[in-house]
C-alpha cells in the first residue's frame, strides 16, 4: 500500500459515516491480519481487508472507496467470524461499497452490471427470473458469450424458464424500490 | 395449533429453476421425514447478495414482506433450503430487532412485519428436530461403501451469533446425516471455505480458482462425491466442472449431490421426486464405487 499523509488527508467524517452506517467501532481493530488471513479473496483484491479497515481509521475515503476490494467481497463472513474483536468486517466492507456506489464508483463494472441486471428482474418480476436476468447482462455488458458453453449442459435439463415467474404481489415488491428510491432522493 | 413439524417453506426463487431438484428432493424427504411444508403465500425474492450489496434496508425489506407473509399462516417457524436465502432473512429479523430499524423496514412495506417467527435452514430442522437417529430409523437402502466430502459452504453456519446453528469453522450436521445413512464420511478440510458464490457470471477467473480448490481436496480425500447445501455451491461446482478444468488444467469428474437427494435415495424414494438426472456430472460413477467398496470390504 502506498504511503498516505495523514495531516492534509484524514477526513473524519468520513470514518464517522461508516461507523453509523456499520454501526461497528473500526478504531477496535489493531490490525492483526486474521481478517486477511482468512480472505479467499485475497489473492484478487487490489487492497487487503484488513488494509482497507486501516484505510478507514486514517480516514482516507478516496483510496478506501475507489478499491476494487470492495466490489469483490463475498460476503463470505469469514472475517467476521474471526475478528479477535468482534468487529463486523464484512458489514464494513458491505457499507463502503454502499458509499462506493452512491459516490458513482464502479471498478469492477460487470460486478456492478450483474448486481443491476438482478435486482431490475426482482423490481420487474418480484422474482428472479434467470434467463432474463442473464440476456440483460449480456446486453448490457456486450458479453454474448458468457457462459455460452452452458448452453448445452442445462438447457436440456429443462431447469430453466423462458418466462419469468410473476407473483400476485409483484406490485408490492415494486413498491418496496418505489418507496426506497423516493426516500433516498428526499 | 398445527402439528408439531409445520414450518412456512420458502423455496427461492433458484428452486424453481437452476436447483429444482434441491427443492423437489427437499419437499420428498421433508415429506417422508415428518416435516409438513406450506409454502409462503406468494413469496417474493429475497435480494440475495445483490440487495445486500446495495443497502441494507432495502435488502431487509425484501426479506421482510416474506416474514410478513408467513406470519398469516399457522405455523412454528420459517424454513429454507438455500442458505443465501436463510442468511437474507436471519440479517433482516437479527437487525429488525432493532426498533429504529424495523421501522425503517416496515416503511418500505405496503403490509409490515411483525418479525416474531424463528427462521431455521431445512437442514438445521432436519438434524435437530428428526435428528441422525430419526433419519437412521428410515433408511430402507444403505449408502454404505459411498465416500462422500460434505460441504457446507460459507455462509450456512455464519457468523454464528446471526446464524446460531451448528459450529462456525467446523460444522458437522451433514456429516452425522450422511454416517446415519451408512456413508463414509472423508475429513473435508474446506467444509466453510467460499467457492466463488455469485462470481460465475462476472469474474470466472474466481470461481474457478476457488471451487477448483474445492474438487482438488475433495479428490484428495478420496470422496467419491461431494454433498451440498447451497444452490450456489453446488452450481459452481457441477455446472462450471468443466469451465473449472479447462481453467486449472484438471481433469475432475466428481459428482456434486445435494445433501436432500442421498437422504431420499437411503429413504428409498422415487426417482422422479430426488432428480439425481438433473445433475451435470452424472452421478452414476459415485453409486458404481459405493458397489466396489462393498464387494472389496465383503471379501
Ligand atoms: S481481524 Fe479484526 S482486528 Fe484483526 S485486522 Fe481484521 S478487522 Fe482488524
Ligand atoms: S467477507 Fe469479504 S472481506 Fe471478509 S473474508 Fe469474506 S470475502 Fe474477505
Amino acid at each position: 500500500m502506498n504511503i498516505v499523509s495523514l495531516s492534509n488527508s484524514y477526513d473524519a467524517d468520513f470514518v464517522s459515516a461508516v461507523e453509523k452506517e456499520s454501526k461497528q467501532n473500526v478504531s477496535l481493530c489493531y490490525q492483526c491480519g486474521n481478517c486477511t488471513a482468512g480472505c479467499p479473496y485475497t489473492h484478487f483484491y487490489d487492497i487487503p481487508v484488513s488494509q482497507v479497515m486501516r484505510l478507514v481509521q486514517a480516514g482516507q475515503r478516496e483510496t478506501a472507496l475507489s478499491c476494487k476490494s470492495i466490489w469483490l467481497c463475498a460476503t463470505c463472513e469469514s472475517c467476521t467470524t474471526r475478528c479477535p474483536n468482534e468487529i463486523d468486517v464484512a458489514r464494513v466492507m458491505d457499507v463502503l461499497r454502499h458509499m462506493a456506489r452512491r459516490a458513482g464508483y464502479a471498478p469492477e463494472p460487470k460486478v456492478k452490471t450483474f448486481t443491476d441486471s438482478f435486482l431490475s428482474s426482482v423490481e420487474k418480476h418480484g422474482r428472479v427470473f434467470e434467463m432474463g436476468l442473464m440476456a440483460t447482462y449480456m446486453s448490457k455488458t456486450g458479453r454474448f458469450l458468457t457462459d455460452a458453453d452452458l448452453g448445452p449442459k442445462i438447457l436440456p435439463k429443462g431447469k430453466l424458464s423462458f418466462k419469468p415467474h410473476p407473483i400476485v404481489g409483484k406490485e408490492q415488491v415494486a413498491n418496496i424500490f418505489k418507496r426506497y428510491n423516493e426516500e433516498r432522493n428526499s | 395449533m398445527s402439528s408439531s413439524l409445520t414450518y412456512a417453506y420458502y423455496p427461492g426463487c433458484s428452486g424453481l429453476g437452476t436447483s429444482i431438484e434441491y427443492d423437489q428432493s427437499t419437499r420428498a424427504i421433508c415429506a417422508a421425514l415428518g416435516i409438513e411444508l406450506v409454502d409462503i403465500p406468494d413469496w417474493s425474492c429475497c435480494g440475495s447478495t445483490p440487495a445486500h450489496t446495495v443497502d441494507h434496508t432495502l435488502s431487509a425489506a425484501l426479506s421482510a414482506r416474506n416474514i410478513a407473509q408467513a406470519e398469516e399462516l399457522d405455523v412454528q417457524g420459517i424454513i429454507t433450503p438455500c442458505p443465501s436465502c436463510l442468511t437474507n432473512l436471519k440479517t433482516a429479523s437479527h437487525r429488525m430487532e432493532d426498533p429504529e430499524f424495523k421501522e425503517k423496514v416496515n416503511k418500505l412495506l405496503d403490509k409490515p412485519a411483525e418479525n416474531r417467527l424463528p427462521i431455521m435452514s431445512v437442514l438445521q430442522v432436519i438434524s435437530e428436530k428428526v435428528g441422525p437417529e430419526g433419519v437412521a430409523k428410515k433408511v430402507v437402502s444403505s449408502l454404505e461403501g459411498l465416500r462422500v466430502a460434505p460441504y457446507y459452504g460459507c455462509i450456512m453456519n455464519r457468523p454464528p451469533d446471526v446464524m446460531d446453528f451448528d459450529d462456525c469453522e467446523n460444522p458437522v450436521a451433514m456429516d452425522e446425516l450422511m454416517a446415519a445413512l451408512g456413508a463414509d464420511v472423508a475429513p473435508f478440510p474446506l467444509k466453510v471455505e467460499c467457492c466463488g458464490a455469485s462470481f460465475g457470471v462476472a469474474r470466472k477467473d474466481i470461481v474457478a480458482k476457488l471451487s477448483g480448490k474445492l474438487l482438488d481436496a475433495a479428490e484428495d480425500v478420496e470422496a467419491h462425491a461431494m454433498v451440498t447445501a447451497c444452490p450456489l455451491c453446488q452450481m459452481n461446482l457441477d455446472l462450471r466442472q468443466d469451465q473449472i478444468n479447462s481453467a486449472n488444467g484438471s481433469t475432475h469428474d466428481m459428482p456434486v449431490f445435494y445433501y436432500t437427494q442421498l437422504i431420499g435415495k437411503a429413504l428409498g424414494l422415487d426417482a422422479k421426486s430426488l432428480q439425481m438426472d438433473k445433475l451435470c456430472v452424472p452421478p452414476a460413477k459415485a453409486f458404481r464405487k459405493m458397489e466396489e467398496a462393498r464387494r472389496a470390504n465383503a471379501s
